[in-house]
């Protein structure tokens, strides 16, 4: 399954590893196995060692292609294809959450080795491909001066940006390659200390409602409960108000939202809790049920508890929500979308998610795009590797995906916040289809897909 | 150890030596003091104060095991409080590093290894000053 042979990375962070070993269960599923929790004195740690891409790509299924269409960008993170094709890309880098103890100083400068040290981008860069021939060669700012914008979503002629202090959003017509003017806030977002910054958006499909994804300010409630309030939770915005109530709680980090095509269900790619051993906690991929508590802090996967969290609360333990689907401890998952025909038979029912990789176990995991297939609109059946090759056989990583969308011209549109560029991985031709030249004439897929919104 | 002082009147504690190690003893202290109450409140400041405080302490520690290394080597013989001083600060060292790792865990993933170790260390650092300052009045009253 693993194309990518993960050798070990010769980081300052090798000193620092354990040398334990990951024997790495096969934890996917709804039913993934639970090892027991593991506290060593340092947990095992693998920093990716970046290197630039050169003449290599990630790798693709057979007959699949993958092109670079942008490259050079400020910290891409989430993608939206537009009605007209258009694709916007939001860039920037959040956080900043003041050190807290000496653990932490030391945390962040070996972390820091493992991303990209170019400038926050804090704008939205918008990609054209006019004639439908794959190269985007249109490229301008769509709006600037954001604050580290994450989750974006197009609905009833608004763009809703979800930068990482408030849901903001632009008037949008079709076509249209600059915004017309600062953007009109619809509700401040919890932001204080904000240790996981990004807001990840998906807009329900009548576009009376947003959902924004908010991660907890904490690994455990390190920096105490007072700092959760709000926290690890997906609010649902009334998009005329900007009233929000909490729709989802316990989901420690919901980096990603997408809209089930048919159901109208919310689903979310959600990053669980560290330094419970390599093969704790897993990231999962679940539909988001209204009201439901999954469990962050008191305990994970349901009612296995987190005595790290103090005091605890066992009548909370009892409630919380067994995950759908396990995508394996600390991918890293940052990215979800749903697929659709146009990505060909066997990737057409299912969701895509982007996975950004470890750095806490001391064989990687992640550090590719895998496809969860579904029948009947759930998961089913273990995860397919659809774009690999982001660590090279050599040890070194070049690329880290993020955000996927589903270009319903058929295309996987794939942020890398590595090296900095926007990836599309192309389905074979299919002979019988012609290739419509206008823009007008792109493919739709099957389902109402919510205009160009995947998130 | 006493009885060995007594009997050969050694050179008091050098004056930078002694500031090393009565340094670390009051951080040691702070530092149990801070685990006691995170461990009884949760309020999750003390454990932050905690991780510094022992920080603080292995800063001075290191720096006094460092001394006790050269008055080991350049003592005549090397035995008595010069080693006795050295094998003391070497295990509160190790142990004070082995506590900052446990303090560098999450919220109440610091217990209870953190308290006892702290325990641990602080009685010893106390058995340090305590030794190391009794050659002061053995050297005054010579």
């Amino acid at each position: 399954m693993n194309r990518t042979v993960l050798l070990s990375a010769a980081a300052a962070a090798a000193l620092l590893t354990a040398c334990g070993s990951d024997p790495a269960p096969e934890q996917y599923g709804a039913n993934p196995n639970l090892p027991e929790q593991e506290r060593g004195l340092v947990p095992s740690m693998k920093i990716a060692d970046p290197a630039p891409w050169g003449d290599q790509r990630p790798v693709v299924p057979q007959g699949y292609t993958i092109t670079a269409i942008a490259t050079g960008l400020g910290i891409p993170r989430q993608t939206l294809v537009l009605a007209n094709g258009d694709i916007l890309v939001a860039e920037g880098r959040g956080g900043g959450a003041p050190p807290l103890r000496p653990k932490d100083l030391i945390a962040g400068v070996i972390k820091a080795k493992g991303t990209t040290s170019v400038k926050s981008g804090n704008r939205l860069t918008l990609l054209r491909d006019a004639n439908g021939d794959g190269v985007y060669e249109g490229r301008t700012v769509f709006a600037e001066n954001l604050n580290a914008p994450y989750g974006l979503a197009l609905v009833n002629g608004q763009l809703y940006v979800a930068n990482q202090d408030a849901l903001v959003r632009f008037a949008y017509a079709d076509g249209q390659t600059r915004a017309s003017g600062p953007p009109v806030k619809v509700t401040d977002l919890p932001s204080q200390i904000n240790h996981h910054w990004t807001k990840s958006l998906a807009a329900s499909p009548d576009g009376r409602f947003l959902y924004v994804g908010i991660g907890s300010n904490s690994n455990i409630t390190e920096r105490g409960m007072a700092a959760e309030v709000d926290r690890a939770m997906i609010w649902q915005i009334d998009a005329a108000t900007g009233a929000h109530r909490p729709f989802a709680t316990g989901i420690r980090n919901p980096t990603a939202l997408a809209i089930q095509p048919g159901t109208g269900r919310l689903w979310a790619v959600v990053n669980e809790r560290d330094e419970l051993g390599p093969n704790l906690v897993p990231d999962y991929l679940t539909s988001v049920r209204d009201g439901g508590f999954y469990g962050w802090p008191f305990s994970y996967w349901g009612q296995h508890v987190d005595t790290r969290a103090q005091p605890q609360d066992a009548a909370k333990v009892a409630s919380a929500i067994r995950p759908d689907y396990s995508l394996g401890p600390h991918v890293a998952a940052l990215g979800v979308a749903f697929s659709s025909p146009v990505m060909g038979a066997r990737f057409a029912d299912g969701v895509f998610v982007g996975e950004h990789g470890s750095w806490n176990r001391s064989k990687p995991s992640g550090y590719k795009v895998v496809f969860v297939p579904f029948r009947g609109g759930r998961p089913a059946g273990q995860p397919i590797d659809f774009v690999t090759g982001f660590r090279g056989s050599d040890g070194k990583t070049r690329g880290r995906p993020v955000g996927v969308t589903v270009d319903p011209r058929g295309a996987l549109i794939v942020a890398d916040d590595l090296s900095n560029t926007i990836w599309r991985i192309a389905p074979p031709r299919q002979a019988p289809v012609a290739e419509a030249p206008s823009r007008a004439g792109a493919p739709v897929p099957e389902g109402d897909h919510p205009s160009a919104t995947p998130y | 150890m006493a009885t060995q002082a007594e009997r050969r009147p050694h050179r008091p504690i050098h004056p930078l030596q002694a500031f090393l190690t009565a340094g670390a003893l009051p951080l040691f202290v702070g530092g149990l003091l801070s685990d006691l109450a995170y461990s009884s409140n949760y309020q999750i400041q003390w454990i932050n104060f905690a991780a510094w405080l022992i920080a603080g302490a292995m800063v001075f520690t290191g720096f006094a095991l460092l001394g006790a290394l050269i008055g080991l080597v350049r003592a005549r013989p090397r035995r008595g409080w010069p080693l006795l001083s050295f094998l003391l600060l070497l295990v509160v060292f190790v142990l004070g590093l082995i506590n900052s790792f446990v303090h560098a865990r999450d919220a109440f993933g610091t217990m209870p290894q953190g308290l006892i170790l702290s325990v641990i260390v602080t009685v010893l650092a106390i058995a340090i000053v305590w030794i190391g300052f009794s050659s002061l009045r053995v050297g005054a009253t010579k």
